[in-house]
């Protein structure tokens, strides 16, 4: 009997592999490694509906242990792994048993970015990535009357929103000018700034934290470069994710903040694999590409488990992201990184817009608040390399959708 | 618990109790029902969690302006029975409806 085809990590990326290689036709053993303790489950709204308690823990599962059984996926948890021996095909886990594979994929995903100072493992400091730390942050947010995000993203702008629609006292530093920097527009970034005191959150921009106070070791308040302090009861890291590339890089793969792979998610090693948050890809002509998203995780999963069995199915849809605070549903396609010109569509005073970008007269992505048709036409749109003129943006009559006929 | 049929694209059907207040599409998922993407968890986002109700129509609630501006893009056929199955959440009055998944969800 041949040794199964491993998935290190049991995450939307991991899962994804798994299930599209039954998808595939490959009657064979999989095994599904995870080092958390819970089935997979979707992490998006852990930072929206279950810390506001609209969706519980179980409600978030994926695939329950069940389901996975039907399919036939071994799904282990809790599991670490010390070493991928590449010559040997073998995984050596933590608490000294090994399993070979036939082929590999890594779907480590990613790891949140933690405070680089002392006082930073104080208690009532917190990253927001899994569902614990959403249990311990939960539990926290009920007594905790303070609450400090780090870092103007989405992780943090989303957590937030919740901690104010529970009533908390909010307060978000941000390093840079701007809040969401890396993702949208500074349209977009003015918008949300509005949004956010709107809603009486304290925003703290051009500052970072130097350091962290604690009193009996529980987080009492952070001091920021600018001189200011702020009282604490919680604090909420958002300030970004590093690439789980750890075992990849100790196998000797290639990494750069990634493991990198190409658009089909193939290593140099013909019998590893790697998808997700933990890869960066190359592309062709443009230097490496690092997403961090479901669609990534999807897409390259998929991309992988046709590769293992010697398909082509690269990824190459626009990317697009989303994310939820109070009751503005943004959701970007493409980019916004280098337009030149900005063509609004809709209303932002009425909270439903959509700000379409172009380069050189084309196209190049959109970012729409309660606008979900505009963003759907624009997955459509960008993918097939189609353009709207600006004045066809402008133009409310103007549908859209006509230019897919 | 009110039991719900799901039909799957290849014509198979499953039935599964749903616990109320849970969304149809979080039971479809963590049940592994075929035909079910719902890439973005439930936050209307996606449109991967497209589905045909073929009974107890009038007893839901009707779709929010955001679900039916994700319908007018689903991937496969938009019905006038279309729905968003992340937006129906389970109660004892549609115990015993049927909802069929699309053949493809993207």
């Amino acid at each position: 009997m041949n040794p199964p085809i491993v998935i290190i990590g049991a995450g939307q990326a991991g899962l994804q592999v798994a299930e599209s290689l039954r998808a595939e036709g490959w009657a064979e053993d999989i095994v599904l490694l995870g080092d958390e303790q819970h089935p997979p489950y979707h992490r998006p709204p852990l930072s929206k509906a279950y810390l506001l308690g609209e969706a519980s823990a179980e409600q978030l599962t994926m695939r329950g242990p069940d389901a996975l059984a039907r399919k036939n996926i071994t799904l282990r948890t809790g599991i670490q792994i010390q070493n991928i021996d590449r010559l040997n095909k073998t995984l050596h886990f933590s608490h000294g048993s090994s399993l070979p594979y036939h082929l590999l994929a890594i779907a480590t995903g990613a790891r949140p970015r933690q405070l680089p100072l002392p006082g930073g493992d104080v208690q009532g400091v917190h990253s927001l990535r899994t569902l614990d730390d959403c249990l311990r942050i939960g539990i926290e947010l009920e007594t905790a009357e303070r609450v400090v995000v780090i870092g103007g993203g989405f992780i943090g702008l989303e957590f937030a929103a919740v901690a104010r629609k529970k009533g908390k006292q909010v307060t978000v530093i941000e390093a840079g000018d701007r809040l969401m920097a890396r993702a949208v527009s500074p349209f977009i970034s003015d918008w949300y700034t509005r949004l956010h005191a709107g809603h009486g959150v304290k925003l703290c921009f051009n500052t970072v934290i130097s350091t962290v106070d604690a009193k009996n070791g529980h987080v009492s308040s952070i001091s920021l470069t600018d001189g200011t302090s702020h009282a604490a009861d919680l604090v909420v890291l958002g300030i970004g994710v590093i690439a789980n590339d750890g075992l990849a890089a100790e196998s000797g793969l290639a990494v750069d903040r990634g493991v990198v792979v190409d658009a089909c998610g193939r290593t140099a090693d013909p019998a590893v694999f790697a998808c997700g948050d933990c890869t960066a890809t190359r592309q062709a002509g443009q230097g490496l590409r690092r997403l961090e998203s479901v669609q990534n995780a999807v897409e390259q999963g998929k991309a992988v488990a046709a590769a293992m069995l010697g398909k082509e199915k690269p990824f190459v849809a626009t990317p697009w992201f989303w994310s939820d605070q109070y009751d503005a549903k943004l959701q970007m396609v493409g980019t916004s990184s280098d337009f030149d010109t900005q063509v609004i569509r809709g209303e932002p005073d009425e909270g439903k817009f959509s700000v379409f970008y172009f380069r050189l007269g084309r196209l190049i992505g959109i970012d729409s608040i309660n606008r979900p048709q505009d963003h759907m036409l624009g997955r459509k749109l960008l993918d097939r390399g189609l353009s709207p003129t600006q004045q066809q943006v402008t133009d409310e009559a103007f549908a859209l959708n006509s230019l897919l006929a | 618990m009110p039991q719900v049929t799901f039909i799957e694209p290849s014509g198979n059907e499953v039935q599964i109790d749903v616990t109320n207040g849970w969304s149809l599409m979080q039971a479809a998922t963590s049940n592994g029902v075929e035909g079910m993407e719902a890439e973005c968890g439930g936050s209307c986002a996606c449109a991967t969690c497209h589905c045909y109700v073929e009974d107890h129509q009038d007893k839901l609630s009707p779709a929010a302006e955001t679900e039916l501006e994700m319908l007018e893009n689903v991937a496969s056929e938009r019905r006038p029975n279309s729905r968003l199955a992340c937006q129906i959440k389970m109660s004892n009055e549609l115990a015993g409806m049927v909802v069929r998944l699309p053949a493809t969800q993207v």
